[in-house]
């Protein structure tokens, strides 16, 4: 089979497949996503306002409402409640910073048995990894620019 | 006293409806293309970057509260934000500003993630 034969063939039968799929609901998923999403950020919101009445404010209350999202990413991932949850929300539970949480909690859990070093510590940042990468780049990029423009 | 609580009432109101709205994006943009969840997170905290460095997103962040701040574009607000703040103080500050206001998220999902791989063991996937 020439190569152009070959990529046509592999064309056609992905279609083929694809015409078994059961269709997608547009409508129906985007408001599961926006359901769950909205709820996390209530609860984030919960925590605003509690944390709030404590007395704290400005930075240090993002960062403990962020780090108390994280924790309970976390919890619930290791628990195995995220990841059914994840399959009817989609993106309303990838989006928030829970999803963060989950994926990297998600791959250490999985990849324990490899190892603490190259199991457990180097699979943490699969999907967590490009992401601190690309946030430390563009921020500084951002922080340089505003540094030029004084 | 009551109008107080309507304020708060409300503020839940405007935080469930922008962070829906920014997940119910992330939903139509999975289903009409082939991103998985690394690429959706990656651009949505690139987006929160380059809004904040034109400045706009800390008007969405005063509007939403946590419906701005809890998806993964409040992370990129957070770094721009950091670096914009530290170029303030010089270059030094622009260069370390972002890590360092994205540092409580970072070790909280690097610490508390160990401790729950520590803990718990990976489950087969059931369908």
């Amino acid at each position: 089979m020439t190569e152009k034969n070959r990529e046509n063939y592999n064309k056609n039968y992905i279609a083929y497949v694809n015409s078994f799929d059961p269709p997608t609901h547009h409508f129906k998923n985007c408001l599961r996503a926006f359901g769950v999403g909205g709820f996390i950020c209530c609860i984030g919101q919960f925590f605003r306002v509690v944390l709030e009445a404590f007395g704290l404010s400005g930075d240090e209350l993002a960062g403990t409402v962020s780090v108390l999202l994280i924790f309970l990413g976390t919890l619930l991932t290791g628990l195995g409640v995220y990841d059914r949850i994840g399959r009817n929300a989609g993106a309303g539970s990838i989006v928030p910073i829970t999803g963060f949480a989950n994926s990297v909690c998600s791959p250490a859990i999985e990849f324990k048995t490899e190892g603490l070093i190259y199991g457990l510590a180097a699979k943490m940042f699969v999907v967590a990894g490009p992401i601190i990468v690309y946030g430390v780049l563009s921020g500084t990029i951002v922080g340089i620019i505003y540094w030029l423009l004084g | 006293m009551f109008a107080e609580y309507l304020d708060v009432l409300f503020m839940f109101a405007k935080a469930f409806a922008v962070g829906g709205l920014i997940c119910a994006v992330a939903q139509l943009i999975i289903n009409f293309t082939d991103w998985t969840s690394g690429k959706i997170l990656v651009y949505f905290m690139l987006a929160g970057v380059v809004l904040q460095g034109l400045g706009v997103y800390q008007y969405l962040v005063d509007f939403a509260g946590a419906g701005a701040t809890v998806p993964i574009c409040g992370f990129g607000y957070l770094l721009a934000n950091g670096a914009i703040r530290g170029a303030q103080k010089g270059l030094f500050g622009a260069f370390t500003g972002a890590l360092s206001a994205a540092s409580a998220g970072v070790s909280a999902a690097v610490i508390f993630s160990f401790i729950m791989a520590l803990i718990f063991r990976s489950r087969s996937k059931k369908n």
